[in-house]
């Protein structure tokens, strides 16, 4: 039986031609080329590499971007695009956002000319793959204290420091590594293969494991000046690239609960217990109410934040709102309808736990659920709590 | 080479089907519908054919309004323009619809008129030949594989236990069986290209049908399985029970 999306206030009718169009090829692409493989690659710990190609071909790597022959989708679309792939697997959207919203967005954002024609229509293509190297082993909700360090030198900067749980470090052809440089935080394009420079592997994970995870080491690293991002300096930076990827978030994660959603639907009413479907329970039915309730309530405020951010009114603090409330509801459904499915529910045949264990990074990552508490707390009050 | 495929708008294959009220047509609230499949290959083999050496592909759909999301979707698989005959009719018999199709492709000029081998819904496996008799073009059915060249194609067709190769002059028509070509997803450049692409509309006239359609039937419902032992000392009495009672052996 097919996936049926869960769409209890017809949201659809809210969206254009376009982008229901967009959003049924991803849904259908992910319920042919992604569902049927995604727990084996989840088991091995390895991503389904051989659809990039796919991926790149559909347009989907930094389809926001305008220019440099990508396609210029307005925020609604990107949102519906990252939800479906979501669906499929949190590790597929990551690799998706960081792509597009993590590298190819600043590249476009604050990078040069030269770094534009470079990097953009490759990356588009899928002829390059990019990562982007903000945390740091002792500094993650506080990226601003980072060590990682630039010396300027002749025509060229020396790179030294340590990038912690970077999405497709290792196989990143180029990153793009945050460090402090005369006490100011910059941007450099860090190639694949420059001396000094390497992307060992993390393993041992429990959560997006169908996703690349990587340490950045960076010993004495020669940069060329040509590849610093010349459009920015400070903290700014990396934030600004995290309120865009943090709003396609929201909309992943809804896609994640969405998917367990329809799981635990349909496994609660083929499956008999005590002579009756489960679904017949009145615990069951409360936790599907709940279920639904919460979705419904995820997917029209993300609909809405991207129409408000169609006029530039994605303000940073709103973006936090969708991606807290997205990421920690979407992790108590999945928690949820994992208990719905019983002992099914905590194998690889299903999709429950998987996006489970999924969403603990996802709660996690750009932000925990805890920080932006903090920055609503701010945007409120005007006192900040962080520190 | 200008490639006219024509498509048919059908419930997807994955939806489940309800009678309608009147016992003869399908409810189609909240059904999703597709571009039956082997439409979908024949498109798909046409835009190859046009990208491998230029032309057009257009794509004809006689169906309801709502068929234009599907007449979109093959536009932005890379169709260049689409003529949409509109009909609120549903059921229709095979030579009045082979008819509609034949009046409104007869005066266009094309190297090949492809059509899947039959609806996934209707299953009747006539509309492509019809059109083609109808046209006075020659016809090959169940392509496998279709190439073409100078005002020539040479196409494979299924065979039983195997396969003929068969050459034939231009203009002519072919129907698609499935390997004939794996359908693309359509790009996001695409679906925003689509909508600047035109689609010429027409309405089908209201013609009598030579068929009617009395009573739409669900299957039966499926009885539960049996289990008839277990182990290898089971596989005697299935294999008598799948030979005697389900005589499926
Ligand atoms: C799978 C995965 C992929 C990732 N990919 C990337 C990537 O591609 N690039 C990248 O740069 N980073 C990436 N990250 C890192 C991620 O962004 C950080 O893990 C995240 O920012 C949290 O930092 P931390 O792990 O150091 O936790 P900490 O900052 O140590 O936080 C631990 C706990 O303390 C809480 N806490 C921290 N400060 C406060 C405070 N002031 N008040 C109250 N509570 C507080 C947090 O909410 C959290 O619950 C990834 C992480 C994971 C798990």
């Amino acid at each position: 039986m097919s996936y049926e999306a869960p769409d209890f206030y017809d949201l659809d009718h809210l969206l254009t031609e376009d982008e229901r169009l967009i959003r049924d090829t991803v849904r259908d692409w992910v319920s042919e080329k992604i569902v049927p493989v995604i727990g084996d690659h989840y088991l091995k710990g390895t991503f389904p590499d051989d659809l990039i190609p796919e991926m790149a071909e559909m347009g989907l790597l930094g389809a926001s971007i305008d220019g440099y022959g990508c396609p210029g989708l307005g925020p609604v679309a990107y949102g519906l695009i990252l939800q479906e792939l979501e669906r499929g697997d949190s590790g597929v959207r990551s690799f998706v956002s960081v792509q597009g919203s993590l590298v190819m967005w600043p590249i476009l954002a604050f990078g040069s000319e030269a770094q534009k024609e470079r990097w953009l229509p490759a990356m588009h293509k899928g002829e390059a793959i990019g990562c982007f190297g903000l945390t740091e082993p002792d500094h993650g909700s506080d990226p601003g204290g980072m060590e990682t360090k630039a010396v300027k030198k002749g025509d060229h900067y020396i790179l030294n420091g340590a990038k912690m749980w970077i999405t497709k470090g290792s196989v990143a052809d180029v990153a793009l590594v945050w460090a402090r440089c005369d006490g100011k935080i910059r941007g450099f394009l860090v190639e694949k293969g420059t001396p000094g420079f390497s992307a060992p592997l993390m393993r041992k994970k429990f959560s997006l494991r169908a996703s690349v995870t990587s340490e950045l080491i960076l010993q004495d690293v020669e940069v060329p000046e040509d590849n610093v991002l010349p459009g920015v300096e400070g903290l700014k930076g990396p934030l600004e690239c995290l309120s865009q990827a943090r709003y396609g978030i929201a909309w992943g994660a809804c896609g994640a609960a969405m998917a367990c959603f329809d799981e635990a639907r349909r496994y609660t009413l083929s499956r008999t217990q005590f002579d009756r479907p489960l679904a017949s329970f009145q615990l069951v039915q409360r936790k599907l109410a709940e279920t639904l309730t919460e979705i419904t309530k995820m997917q029209v405020l993300n609909l809405h934040l991207g129409r408000l951010k169609e006029r530039d009114a994605g303000t940073s603090a709103r973006v936090s709102m969708a991606k807290r409330n997205a990421c920690g509801k979407a992790l108590e459904i999945a928690r949820t309808c994992r208990d719905m499915l019983g002992a099914n529910g905590i194998t690889a045949e299903y999709q429950v736990m998987r996006h489970m264990c999924n969403l603990e990074s996802v709660n996690t990552y750009e932000g925990t659920h805890d920080i932006h508490t903090l920055m609503l707390g701010h945007e409120i009050t005007g006192i900040q709590a962080f520190r | 080479m200008d490639i006219i495929v024509c498509m048919k708008r059908v419930p997807d294959s994955a939806a489940r089907i309800q009678i309608g009220g009147d016992g003869r047509s399908i409810d189609s609230a909240g059904l999703e519908h597709i571009i039956s499949p082997y439409d979908e290959m024949a498109l798909e083999r046409a835009l190859q054919i046009k990208e491998e050496q230029g032309g057009t592909v257009t794509v004809v759909c006689l169906g309801a309004a709502e068929a234009a999301k599907e007449i979109r979707q093959a536009l932005a698989m890379g169709a260049d323009q689409a003529l949409h005959i509109k009909s609120d009719v549903g059921y229709r018999d095979p030579l009045t619809t082979a008819r509609i199709l034949a009046d409104h492709l007869k005066g266009r000029t094309f190297d090949m008129l492809l059509f899947g081998k039959q609806s996934i819904d209707a299953d009747n496996s006539a509309i492509g030949v019809m059109v083609a008799t109808l046209l006075d073009l020659p016809a090959v059915s169940l392509v496998t594989k279709l190439d073409a060249a100078d005002g020539k194609a040479t196409v494979e067709r299924e065979a039983e236990a195997g396969a003929e190769v068969i050459e034939v002059a231009l203009p002519a028509v072919f129907t698609a069986q499935r390997g004939l070509a794996e359908p693309r997803y359509p790009s996001i450049k695409g679906i925003m290209q689509a909508k600047k692409k035109p689609i010429e509309e027409a309405q089908a006239p209201e013609e009598a049908a030579l068929i009617t359609l009395e009573a739409l039937e669900p299957p039966p419902a499926r009885t539960g399985g049996r289990i008839v032992g277990e182990g290898v000392e089971a596989v005697p009495e299935l294999v008598r029970l799948l030979r005697s009672e389900a005589k499926v052996l």
